[in-house]
C-alpha cells in the first residue's frame, strides 16, 4: 500500500505510522458530561466498513500527521490532506 | 438420527465402499422464531449453541451464518491452543478453555485433532525472563502447567533454533507443554454435528440484515432468508461486529484490523510444537501434512479486507528468518487474512446487553481461535442465565467505563498495538 503524503507524494506504507479513525475529537474536560464524552473519545469507535478518514504519521519523510481518505474494504486511497487546520484530527 | 463415530462405524464403512456415511448435520431451513439466535457459524457460535442445547437444556436455538460454517477466522488462523496469560481476568478464562480442548473429542464424539505438542516462548534477555518467571507463576495460580526452561532445556527441546543469534540470542523460554494445536475445520464440524444432533438448526447463506426491535427490545432479526424472531440474540461475529451494531447505533471499543497468517510446503518433521520468538512477534507450527503454518502481527490499520499487504509478509519473514534460518529457501505455499475484532484493551467481550434481548460475544483480537470452547461455554451461560458466569465475569463491556481493563500488553487503548 502507497500513500499520498500532500508533502512528499506517494510514499511506500513503511513510511508512516497509523493511529486511527480521525472522526473522535477531544471533548471539553470542563463540561458537566465529560466523563462520558471522554469514554466515547478514548473507546468508542464507528470501525466503518467502507469510506474512512483516518490520521497517519509521516515519521519517515516530512514529519506531518495527515488525514487519509481510504476504503477499509478495497483500501483503496481517495486522497489525503494535511491533518493540522481544520481538516480534522487533534494531532495538529 | 445420524450414528456414532468410533473405529467400528470406520470399518464397517471401510469395508462397504464408505457409502453408509450420512451427512453430519442438517442444511437447516430457517423457522419463523426461536428461543435463541447465535449469529455467526464459526467456531464460537457454534459452540455457543452447542453448551446451550447440552449444558441448559435450550434446544430451540438457531445458528445463522451468511456464508458456510467455519468459512470466516475459523478457517483463518494458526490453530493454536494455549493458556500462557497472565491477568486474573483472563488465565482462568483460558485455562478452562484448555481444559475443555483435551475433552472435547470425547464429548463432541468427533476427531478434531488437539495435539498438545506444547508452547513454547522464547526469552532472549534477562528482563524477558523475569516477565516470563512471572507469567508462568500466574499461570499454575489458575491451575495451569508451565515450565521455565534454561538454553540447555530450549536446545533439547527445539535444537535447530537460532541459539548464537549476534542481537537476540536464545536464552531461554516458557513452555507450556499441554498447549499445542487442534484442527481447526474439525473443531468446527464437529461442534456443528454436535449441535445439530441435540436440535440446534444451522443455517447457512443466511446474513442478517437488520434487528427486530420492539420497545427498545431486540426480539428477532431481519435476513436475506426473511426475519426470524427470538427471545434472545447473540452476536459472534468477531471481526464483522461493527457492522452489525451499526444497524443498532451501537458503537464499540473495537476495531477490524487483517491478520495474515501462511503456510509452507511440506517438509520432514522439524518443529516439535509451536515456538514463538520473543524479539518480534513470530509465531510458527508444523502441520500434520508438514507445512509449516506460521504468522506474525496484523497489518495495524482498519481493515474488512481479507488480505494483507507486502509489508508485513516481509516482517514476519524476517523475523521467521532471525529464529530459524534454515527456513530461508523454503517457499510459502499461501497465506490468508482473516478480519480480527480488536478491542481497546486486548481482552474480549462475553456480557448481556447493550440493548435488552442483545447479547455480546465479541472483542477476540487475534486469540480467538484458543478460546472457542470457553468462549462457547461462557457464552451459553450468559445467554441463558441473563448473567455472566465467574469465568467471563471480567469480560464486561461496562469495563471501559469503570476502568477495569484487562490490558495484557499494557498499551491502552490502541487496538493496532495489541
Amino acid at each position: 500500500m502507497r500513500l499520498p503524503c500532500p508533502y512528499c507524494g506517494v510514499r511506500d506504507a513503511h513510511e508512516f505510522s497509523y493511529l486511527g479513525d480521525a472522526a473522535p475529537r477531544r471533548p471539553d474536560p470542563a463540561a458537566p458530561d465529560a466523563a462520558d464524552a471522554f469514554h466515547d473519545y478514548v473507546y468508542l469507535r464507528d470501525n466503518p466498513a467502507g469510506a474512512i478518514r483516518e490520521l497517519w504519521y509521516h515519521g519517515a519523510g516530512c514529519r506531518r500527521w495527515i488525514v487519509v481518505d481510504r476504503d477499509t474494504r478495497t483500501h483503496a486511497i481517495a486522497g489525503a490532506t494535511f491533518a493540522s487546520g481544520s481538516a480534522s484530527g487533534d494531532a495538529s | 438420527m445420524r450414528s456414532r463415530y468410533s473405529v467400528f462405524s470406520l470399518l464397517a464403512n471401510a469395508l462397504t465402499g464408505q457409502k453408509g456415511w450420512t451427512p453430519a448435520w442438517r442444511d437447516a431451513a430457517p423457522k419463523p422464531a426461536y428461543d435463541v439466535i447465535v449469529v455467526g457459524g464459526g467456531g464460537h457460535g457454534l459452540a455457543t449453541a452447542y453448551y446451550l442445547a447440552k449444558e441448559h437444556g435450550i434446544r430451540n436455538v438457531a445458528v445463522l451464518e451468511k456464508g458456510h460454517i467455519g468459512s470466516g477466522n475459523a478457517g483463518r488462523n494458526t490453530t493454536i491452543i494455549r493458556s500462557n496469560y497472565l491477568l486474573p481476568g483472563n488465565e482462568p478464562f483460558y485455562e478452562w478453555s484448555m481444559k475443555l480442548w483435551e475433552g472435547l473429542e470425547q464429548d463432541v464424539n468427533y476427531n478434531s485433532m488437539v495435539s498438545q505438542r506444547g508452547v513454547l516462548n522464547l526469552y532472549h534477555s534477562d528482563a524477558q525472563r523475569d516477565a516470563y518467571a512471572r507469567r508462568g507463576n500466574s499461570m499454575r495460580m489458575a491451575g495451569a502447567d508451565s515450565e521455565l526452561l534454561d538454553e540447555a532445556g530450549v536446545r533439547a527441546y527445539a535444537p535447530f533454533l537460532n541459539f548464537d543469534d549476534a542481537r537476540f540470542p536464545i536464552k531461554g523460554g516458557l513452555l507450556q507443554r499441554r498447549g499445542g494445536t487442534a484442527r481447526h475445520d474439525a473443531v468446527v464440524w464437529g461442534y456443528a454435528r454436535a449441535a445439530d444432533k441435540l436440535g440446534v438448526d444451522i443455517v447457512q447463506n443466511c446474513e442478517v440484515t437488520g434487528f427486530i426491535r420492539e420497545n427498545g427490545v431486540v426480539v428477532g432479526v431481519e435476513t436475506t432468508r426473511g426475519p426470524i424472531r427470538a427471545g434472545k440474540v447473540g452476536l459472534a461475529v468477531a471481526g464483522s461486529t461493527s457492522r452489525l451494531t451499526r444497524l443498532l447505533d451501537l458503537r464499540l471499543p473495537i476495531e477490524s484490523h487483517v491478520l495474515t497468517a501462511f503456510v509452507s510446503e511440506g517438509l520432514k518433521p522439524l518443529v516439535p510444537g509451536v515456538v514463538t520468538f520473543g524479539a518480534g512477534h513470530f509465531y510458527v507450527s508444523q502441520s500434520d501434512k508438514g507445512g509449516l503454518v506460521f504468522g506474525g502481527d496484523i497489518d495495524g490499520y482498519n481493515s474488512y479486507a481479507q488480505r494483507g499487504n507486502l509489508p508485513v509478509v516481509e516482517d514476519v519473514c524476517e523475523a521467521g528468518m532471525a529464529l530459524m534460518p534454515q527456513i530461508g529457501r523454503l517457499r510459502v505455499l499461501r497465506s490468508w487474512g482473516g478480519i480480527m475484532d480488536m478491542s481497546m484493551d486486548g481482552s474480549p467481550i462475553i456480557d448481556v446487553g447493550p440493548l435488552p434481548g442483545l447479547y455480546l460475544n465479541c472483542g477476540w483480537n487475534y486469540g480467538g481461535f484458543k478460546a472457542t470452547p470457553a468462549s462457547g461455554w461462557c457464552f451459553a451461560w450468559t445467554l441463558a442465565k441473563d448473567a455472566p458466569h465467574a469465568l467471563n465475569a471480567a469480560y464486561r463491556l461496562d469495563r471501559f467505563r469503570t476502568g477495569h481493563m484487562i490490558d495484557e500488553k499494557g498499551v491502552g487503548a490502541q487496538p493496532n498495538l495489541h
